[in-house]
């Protein structure tokens, strides 16, 4: 398959942060990939090198077959062909839409041309509002206003940056599939970064997840949800807790939830110390199980309760439980562990210290 | 060890290296015409307090003892009573017209704000005309009630020039306090009215602390306006420290003098701008969102409906309609004497300086404001403020403290020319324009400066990367994207820096050339000797020029 976007082991920082370092992934045509990371996290910054805003301090990028940057070498933002979605949308104000749709559009006929835009405006459905100017739109209007300018020069790579972080959270769900469908429709490439993981599962066809500047995992929504490569990808991704316990042999582990057994995510030694990642749906309520466990929080989410639990050895686990199965704060339910993949890190890989989104309190426990 | 060392003289050299780069990078010409602008107006000041340190000559101390005294109790008469009344009238039409509702409310908030159009001299000369001895109002009540015995107050007092200062002064405070009162928005009020406390403890006890901060703000342009007030007092003959430092310049002929008076008024100065600069950093932090007012005005009825409507009427009346009414019958009396050859000379310089002024400030404006966009730096940021803060130091002030270097500078032109090419020149800077536009400049920079500045903030850096990642830069960026987003704050800009050149004063006065009068120093040649009809025609043309800000005014606070 043909690859759109080659990042070759790039780095990027001062002398004493690395603000990207040794960033590697590869995005075939038509894909939509996404970065996946906390604010702070670097994941900005490597949008803005591939579309040629910064300097990579080593490794290359190739876009479309050919190298736009390497130490040293970089070609200009305007010749690499590369669309760009801003946060703010950037629409120029002095414009109507039709406009600014068609400002980056060359190399066509007047009459050819406006057909062109009319087109692409329609494909966003904006048709109606050609001739008005960006402050006369809703945000959602804006947001597609600029998609439709960033996709009319059919760039090679389009880049989004937060795309739908201006926008209140009804509207995002609908428009992240809206812009989703679009940007197939288009056959474009696209790479976005957001810090919501939602978006990021609605909108992409591979996710990478980013923090402290590196990457941690390049793999499909799939993958990272239940494979995650390391402890910090558990830890932004998804809810859950890690149990610390001890490997048995190459199939058992031994923990809070007792004996555990199944395949591996890593090979571990016997005998040796382990985190396991213990997904709320991982432990399954029933009440005649004979392995009990305390409800020290409840939180209601509509189909299910998500209950925190504490085991008999003090450690915690989370469960998610229909909620037509009512229980009381203090009360001992019986629960069932039903994990086949074990997902587990060697002790002291992991230390997590900061909850990436503190709406999600109960996202993640932390054992170290 | 040699190793280590070498490794040690590495790392040296990349210290030194990335010392020098960032020097040289914190050194660009963006931040060199920034540290210019703003040396313009260190300069002055630095003069004027280092004339403290000159020996007193023998005027000085003669001023110290006999003058001093006089002009600080005048002026803080002054000060007080024009706060005091600016701040009655400013923040109680600020609430009526920005909360209540009554009979004509929405003509009279714009209406309130015509007065701004008026200089201050303007109104001041109009009011001495009008209630002189024998101006229109004494001369009807004496023929209406020949034996009435009542004899009018005198106009020429403390007292009526502070009245003249208030009803041209009253409009900044009520800018700022009707704007306050309509952005604090209902949800505080009516939060205060749940709590139990009723419309009028409301007012006291939530809107008007609120609100305090932009009053500050407006009540300490004014008290700016009121320190720099040259024109104003010096026909009332009310004697202040502009001019009294005028006085020493061009009636005992000591600049030094005259340096060591202004450095007095730059200590009060000073202390008003910290004040201003605080109330604005709390007015930032203060702003919050609120509820459209317009559905839920306080519905005034009855006698207090009525009392409003002829409250309002009656400032307005006195602050723009009879000015007006008397300045247009001047103006019929006089024209055929007045209107001629002279007076378009006269417009021709005023319109000349105008628009040389306006060309210049707008130009350097321009570079401050996308020297702020590049450097988003702390000490960017601290000079820009800097250059733009010439604004608070009054035009007496300016005049004499650019007249000093440049004199001094000339000395020097002057023997270096004598020395080298044997000219007999005395004068080589002294006598051209220069001092009045390096003076205008400094005085009227903000004006200039804020319009382009809030233009230029909305070409945010992502609307470049933009139109860069479409193939659009260089000189096409500028031309496709900053200079159509820019063009409105620039037009503004040069309006208002035009305008205010035109009403300009002082300066005009004591740094022109032989010859270049403008309309407001011939306004002060013919009010000095008592000529108020002759006055008006060019005062008429100070109004409508006057007008237009106004205008611009009145529409950006309808949106």
């Amino acid at each position: 398959m043909h690859s759109t976007l080659e990042v070759k082991n790039i780095s990027k920082g001062y002398h004493n942060h690395m603000v990207i370092s040794d960033i590697a992934f590869t995005l075939h045509k038509g894909e939509i990939g996404c970065f996946l990371g906390p604010s702070g996290s670097g994941k900005t910054t490597l949008l803005r090198t591939i579309a040629g805003f910064e300097e990579v301090l080593s490794g290359e990028i190739w876009v479309g077959g050919s190298r736009v940057a390497s130490r040293g070498f970089s070609v200009p933002p305007e010749k690499r062909h590369i669309g760009m979605l801003f946060q703010d949308y950037a629409l120029f104000p002095h414009m109507t839409v039709f406009e600014n749709v068609g400002f980056g559009v060359r190399s066509m006929k007047d009459l050819q041309k406006k057909t062109y835009i009319m087109d692409q405006l329609s494909t966003v459905g904006l048709e109606g509002v050609a001739r008005k100017y960006p402050h006369e739109l809703s945000g959602g209007q804006q947001q597609r206003a600029a998609l439709a300018r960033a996709l009319a020069p059919r760039p090679r790579l389009l880049l989004l940056d937060e795309p739908f972080s201006n926008l209140d959270v009804a509207l995002r769900e609908r428009l992240s599939m809206d812009v989703r469908e679009i940007i197939k429709e288009q056959r474009a490439t696209a790479l976005m970064v957001t810090h919501n993981q939602q978006e990021a599962f609605a909108m992409a066809d591979r996710i990478g997840v980013i923090s402290d500047g590196s990457l941690q995992q390049w793999d499909d929504a799939h993958a990272i949800y239940h494979r995650p490569a390391n402890g910090s990808v558990a830890a932004f991704v998804g809810e859950g807790a890690l149990l610390p316990g001890t490997v048995i042999d190459s199939r058992r582990v031994e923990c809070g939830l007792g004996i555990l057994e199944g395949s591996f995510s890593s090979p571990c030694p016997i005998g040796c110390s382990v985190d396991i990642l213990i997904r709320p749906e991982d432990v399954i309520h029933e009440d005649d199980s004979p392995f009990k466990a305390m409800i020290i929080h409840k939180t209601f989410r509509g189909p299910n309760i998500l209950y925190t639990l504490s085991l008999r050895n003090g450690d915690s686990v989370l469960a998610l439980v229909p909620s037509h199965h009512q229980h009381r704060i203090g009360q001992e339910i019986g629960i069932r562990p039903q994990v086949e993949d074990i997902v587990l890190y060697a002790r002291g890989e992991v230390c997590l210290t900061e909850m990436p989104d503190p709406n999600e309190r109960h996202k993640f426990q932390v054992h170290c | 060890m040699p190793e280590s060392e070498a490794l040690h003289r590495r790392n040296l050299a990349d210290f030194c290296c990335s010392a020098l780069r960032n020097m040289t990078q914190s050194v660009d010409g963006w931040r060199v015409a920034v540290a210019a602008v703003a040396g313009l107006v260190a300069v002055p000041l630095f003069v004027i307090i280092s004339s403290l340190l000159k020996p007193t000559q023998g005027i000085f101390d003669h001023l110290v003892e006999n003058v001093l005294p006089g002009i600080l109790t005048n002026t803080a008469w002054l000060v007080l009573g024009v706060s005091l009344g600016t701040l009655l009238l400013g923040v109680s039409l600020g609430w009526l017209t920005g909360v209540c509702d009554f009979f004509g409310r929405k003509t009279f908030s714009w209406a309130l704000l015509l007065p701004l159009a008026m200089p201050t001299y303007v109104l001041a000369f109009i009011y001495l005309g009008l209630f002189d001895f024998s101006g229109p109002a004494q001369t009807a009540f004496r023929a209406h009630f020949p034996q009435s015995g009542f004899s009018f107050p005198d106009i020429r007092s403390t007292a009526g020039v502070i009245v003249v200062m208030i009803l041209a002064l009253y409009p900044y405070v009520y800018m700022f306090a009707r704007s306050a009162f309509m952005t604090q928005g209902k949800s505080s009020m009516e939060a205060a009215r749940t709590l139990g406390l009723t419309p009028t403890e409301t007012f006291f006890k939530v809107c008007l602390p609120l609100a305090r901060p932009w009053i500050a703000g407006g009540l300490m342009l004014v008290v700016m306006e009121t320190l720099a007030d040259f024109g104003a007092v010096s026909i009332f003959n009310f004697d202040t420290f502009t001019t009294a430092i005028y006085k020493a310049w061009f009636g005992f002929f000591s600049i030094t003098a005259a340096a060591q008076l202004s450095s007095v008024l730059v200590f009060i100065v000073s202390l008003v701008i910290i004040l201003e600069q605080l109330s604005r950093r709390r007015m930032r932090y203060t702003q919050g969102g609120g509820l459209g007012l317009e559905t839920s005005r306080i519905k005034l009825v009855g006698g207090f409906n009525w009392a409003a409507f002829l409250f309002s009427l009656s400032v307005l009346l006195a602050g723009f309609v009879l000015p007006c009414i008397q300045l247009l019958s001047w103006t019929v009396e006089v024209f055929h004497l007045e209107f001629g050859s002279r007076y378009f000379w006269l417009v021709g310089k005023t319109l000349f300086l105008a628009s040389i002024t306006a060309l210049v400030i707008c130009s350097v404006a321009i570079v401050l404001a996308y020297a702020k966009r590049r450097h988003k730096d702390h000490y960017t940021s601290g000079l820009t403020r800097m250059a733009t803060l010439g604004y608070a130091l009054p035009g007496t002030i300016l005049a004499v403290g650019i007249f000093i270097p440049v004199a001094k500078l000339d000395r020097v032109i002057v023997h270096w020319l004598n020395s080298f090419f044997g000219c007999e020149a005395s004068t080589f800077l002294q006598g051209t324009l220069i001092i009045l536009f390096t003076a205008y400049l400094v005085r009227f920079m903000i004006t200039g400066f804020n319009p382009i500045d809030s233009a230029t903030q909305r070409i945010t850096p992502s609307i470049d990367e933009a139109s860069r990642l479409m193939g659009v830069r260089g000189f096409s960026l500028l031309r496709r994207i900053h200079i159509p987003m820019l063009r409105n704050g620039l037009l503004t800009a040069l309006i208002l820096v035009f305008i205010e050149v035109m009403k300009e004063m002082p300066i005009t006065l004591m740094t022109r050339p032989f010859g270049w009068d403008t309309l407001a120093v011939k306004i002060f040649e013919l009010t000095s000797e008592g000529e108020w009809e002759r006055s008006a025609l060019p005062a008429l043309a100070l109004l409508l020029a006057g007008l237009v800000p106004v205008i611009l005014l009145m529409r950006k606070s309808e949106k």
